[in-house]
């Protein structure tokens, strides 16, 4: 399992976000949570302009014989998508860190990310889960 | 997201869970744990799912040699003279069939409404002993049903928990099976037809009972191994090269080779007329087997729903208990998955009975067009044409 990069913040059901130099937040999820779901082979991906709440259903990823809804950490609107994962969703076992992240969001509200786990806090999480 | 979802072939659906306090184990869990093998609950067993990828595992069956521990599974001897005819009492299909020592069968154990108990496999040794391989989830109401039937005939049921069971599956599988045998035993194994099955001697002298049966769609063995040699014998095979396989890899394979999963495709509220498993009725002249009034009565009317593969040319993956939109009404599907050799996903649907029209799967609120298809989706490694 690779180590967590410590600029993530996270949801506790595994999505993790990256706020970014431009000020977009980047949302994938965990090395724990792909390794759970098991090969990736489907991903649906929200609408680019599509507006959504932190904390509700905003794309879907489905391994072999799970689907399983992936929760915006933030509010705001959907900027990006990544496209790669429609050919390539086998992308987030890969490198579920960096280029299998799933969307995009400009931010309609900074203080939801002080709601969020940060990297120490989840490590700790999924250390508990696995006991 | 919501992990820890059951992923499919690990889940109980269709029937109770056992009262079991504690988790059961095989005794290749340390093996498969070593191995870096993640581990579910299966029927209140801890098996592995896979061990690091599913789809992997799936291909080095389809391509090579794979293994899996189905030591989970009942092995159940059934001894007295009578044993032949308490089986055609008990079995829809017709135990007859066995004529030479060694030869297996797969039938439905009914109720009395026709409804599948179980599906088995029964193996004849002589007269006076059988051996029945049952599922692991259905193991107490299994057990509890054989031995209230078989109480009149004299017959005594015997669970084999000194058993372990491993499936070498693959076009590779049986010659490297083969390879560890004692060198007496090769030419005989060799030569084991399709559903037999012999003794020979394994690595280290070790006694196996070796059937040419599977539920993968591939040639191969299942092998009945005394549990202290189990992990001897997985870890010959191993070193032959056969990939250990987890229960994901084996529930993705034998959906492709179109073989029903007991608690998924049908269950004791399902008539085997609606689970394509006809071919497996023996209505022969005379024979009174459990359920065969209801089968009769259920031919003579017909049943209401039919069992059809579907394949989706889309994205996206068809599911467990999702609406089936049809002409003639709406349907479920019942085993349903992305099938890796096909790349692309496919099911087994209940649909009512009729010329079903453009057929459509409610994935999400959103109806996605489907192709009815005839099944088995695989054969001998690669997509049926059409398919």
């Amino acid at each position: 399992m690779s180590e967590i990069p410590g600029d993530l913040k996270f949801l506790k059901s595994h999505e993790w976000a990256r706020v970014e130099d431009n000020g977009l937040v980047r949302v994938g999820i965990s090395d724990h949570a792909q390794g759970q779901l098991g090969d990736l082979v489907y991903v649906e991906l929200p609408e680019i302009g599509a507006s959504v709440q932190a904390g509700t259903g905003t794309a879907v990823v489905e391994s072999v014989k799970a689907a399983s809804d992936i929760y915006s950490p933030v509010s705001g609107e959907i900027v990006e998508v990544n496209e790669v994962l429609n050919d390539k969703p086998e992308t987030i076992n890969e490198d579920a860190f960096g280029d299998g992240w799933i969307f995009a969001v400009r931010i309609s509200d900074r203080g939801e990310l002080d709601e969020l786990l940060d990297a120490d806090a989840y490590a700790e999480q999924i250390e508990n889960e696995d006991h | 997201m919501q992990l820890g979802l059951h992923p499919g072939a690990s889940d109980n659906r269709g029937f109770p869970q056992g009262a079991r306090a504690m988790t059961e184990k095989t005794v290749l869990n340390d093996t498969h744990r070593a191995s870096g093998a993640r581990m579910v609950d299966f029927g209140g067993w801890d098996m592995p799912i896979n061990y690091g990828s599913q789809i992997e595992e799936h291909h080095a069956v389809r391509r090579d040699a794979g293994m899996f521990d189905v030591s989970h599974m009942t092995v159940v001897d059934l001894h007295g003279e009578r044993t032949r005819e308490f089986l055609r009492h008990l079995l829809a299909n017709n135990v007859d069939k066995l004529k030479m020592q060694g030869k297996a069968l797969y039938s439905c154990m009914l109720n009395e409404q026709g409804g599948v108990i179980d599906d088995l496999i029964v193996y004849f040794f002589d007269e006076a002993h059988f051996r029945l391989v049952v599922n692991a989830a259905t193991r107490a109401k299994d057990l509890a049903w054989i031995e209230q039937q078989a109480g009149s005939f004299g017959v005594e049921v015997k669970e084999r928990p000194d058993f372990a069971m491993i499936a070498v599956q693959g076009p590779n599988a049986r010659a490297k099976v083969v390879g560890l045998l004692h060198e007496v035993d090769r030419a005989r194994i060799e030569k084991l037809g399709r559903f037999a099955a012999a003794a020979a001697q394994g690595p280290h002298g070790m006694p196996l009972f070796i059937a040419r049966t599977g539920y993968t769609g591939e040639d191969g063995f299942e092998i009945i191994v005394p549990t202290e040699h189990a992990v001897a014998l997985w870890q010959a095979l191993a070193g032959a090269g056969v990939k250990p396989a987890g229960l994901g890899a084996r529930d993705t394979l034998r959906l492709e080779a179109g073989m029903n999963l007991y608690g998924q495709d049908m269950d004791e509220g399902v008539s085997p007329w609606e689970a394509n498993l006809a071919w497996t009725i023996a209505l022969d002249e005379g024979r009174d087997f459990i359920g065969r009034k209801a089968l009769e009565t259920q031919k003579a009317t017909g049943v209401p729903r039919l069992m059809v593969g579907l394949v989706l040319d889309e994205k996206g993956v068809l599911r467990h208990g999702q609406k089936v939109l049809t002409a003639n009404g709406e349907g479920e599907i019942l085993s349903g998955s992305f099938a890796p050799t096909l790349d692309k996903a496919v099911a087994f649907a209940r649909i009512p009975a009729g010329e079903p029209g453009d057929v459509r799967v409610d994935i999400r609120g959103r109806e996605v067009p489907v192709r009815v298809v005839k099944y088995p989706f695989v054969r001998d490694g690669k997509p049926r044409e059409g398919i």
